[in-house]
């Protein structure tokens, strides 16, 4: 029981570790390559910016933990 | 480091942290954490609206990697969290309004304070009395249910007698939840929504100290769903909030993306936690958060401005 639970921890701080890599590279993508692009929507096109701030916020919950499932199945399998 | 959107400059880290923490309650909790995150986003110098509309926007992120995590543990009931949706977006509008209604007459903030105090205090008495009471039964070692059967899953709950009296009204139409094994009238299901919508648009923040309760105690649903279940809910309600909020210029979506890198951590070890614990021992841990609430409305009634 003891080690079931130790194994199954460990999967989920290798799980938090990569997610959390993920998410910090995530942010810096988006305001290297839309920073400037999102201040000029806020100005402009507010139901651009309402609708792509939806987008983002939730991208980055479902696309990184989706990239997160694959890659830890890519790392299972090379330890197999 | 600059956030031109709404022109703070904030620190990452602190931002980073913050999320953190609101992470950890709202996966455990299925809160919002509004109570928080308002406050510390003000406290660094973020202006009022953009606080509002910034914290919404990361509630929203977080709210997902929660959901998705109790959803892939059994604690989410997609059913009941649409209708909730419903509910909610309907009372906070009716809330909003209220509160215009209240400035208009002049005195909306001592108003506004006097509500919110009564209702933290009120739930946090509440809690902490029904939950001690059903960890009691528990150690006494009533029926199976009392004992819950040594699942951490397990629920119980003192107040049991008055949910199934709500349960039994039949007013059509009568709704079968079969992932929270409830059987109610939708209109009990719209007026909880309805009520925490209407404390969330008269209160500010995503009112998940009141519809999370709410869902144990009237709707009978096991805790560990009610807060699964609310952080779906808070997806749609909270997304909805974040595109109004964004319409009106009040959102700064660099900033709510910075504290989701905390939050969405947070959020993950919360629900994850959830498992180790009985229903009454979340509802016993819970009690505290109403209360930080009402701490911080006295502060502010009493110093005159927001911390």
């Amino acid at each position: 029981m003891r080690k079931e639970t130790s194994a199954t921890l460990k999967a989920f701080a290798l799980e938090l570790c990569i997610y959390a890599v993920l998410v910090v590279a995530y942010f810096f993508l988006v305001l290297h390559f839309l920073g400037d692009g999102l201040h000029k929507l806020e100005i402009r096109h507010r139901y651009t910016y309402a609708g792509l701030s939806i987008v983002l916020i939730i991208g980055q919950a479902v696309l990184l933990e989706n990239v997160t499932t694959l890659l830890l199945r890519m790392i299972r399998r090379r330890s197999e | 480091m600059s956030f031109p959107i709404s022109g703070a400059h904030i620190s990452p880290i602190y931002l980073a942290v913050v999320g953190f923490l609101i992470g950890i309650l709202g996966g455990f909790f299925g809160v919002g954490g509004s109570f928080i995150a308002g406050p510390a986003l003000r406290a660094v110098g973020l202006d009022w609206n953009f606080a509002v509309g910034t914290d919404l926007a990361h509630i929203v992120g977080k709210s997902v990697v929660a959901a998705k995590r109790h959803r892939a543990l059994g604690n989410v009931d997609l059913k009941l969290g649409f209708y909730m949706a419903i509910g909610t977006i309907a009372g906070a509008e009716v809330g909003a309004q209220l509160i215009q209604m209240l400035k208009r007459a002049g005195n909306v903030n001592l108003v506004v304070s006097v509500v919110s105090i009564a209702v933290y205090l009120s739930i946090s008495t509440f809690m902490l009395w029904e939950s001690r009471k059903s960890l009691a039964a528990k150690r006494k070692g009533g029926s199976p249910r009392e004992r819950g059967g040594g699942k951490a899953k397990s629920d119980y709950s003192a107040f049991r007698h008055v949910t199934r009296g709500f349960q039994r009204l039949k007013i059509w139409p009568i709704i079968k939840l079969p992932t929270s094994g409830v059987k109610i009238s939708l209109w009990m299901i719209l007026l909880v929504a309805f009520v925490g919508g209407l404390f969330s648009g008269f209160l500010g923040g995503g009112a998940g100290y009141i519809r999370m309760p709410s869902m144990v105690y009237v709707l009978g649903v096991p805790t560990h769903l009610a807060v699964g279940t609310d952080l779906f809910e808070i997806i749609i309600s909270a997304s909805y909030g974040t595109f109004t909020h964004a319409l009106k210029g009040n959102v700064d979506i660099l900033i709510a993306l910075v504290m989701n890198t905390g939050a969405a951590i947070g959020a993950q070890i919360g629900a994850i936690s959830t498992q180790y614990f009985t229903g009454p021992k979340i509802r016993l841990a819970f009690v505290p958060l109403p209360l930080i609430g009402a701490a911080i409305v006295i502060y502010t009634l009493l110093t005159g401005h927001k911390p």
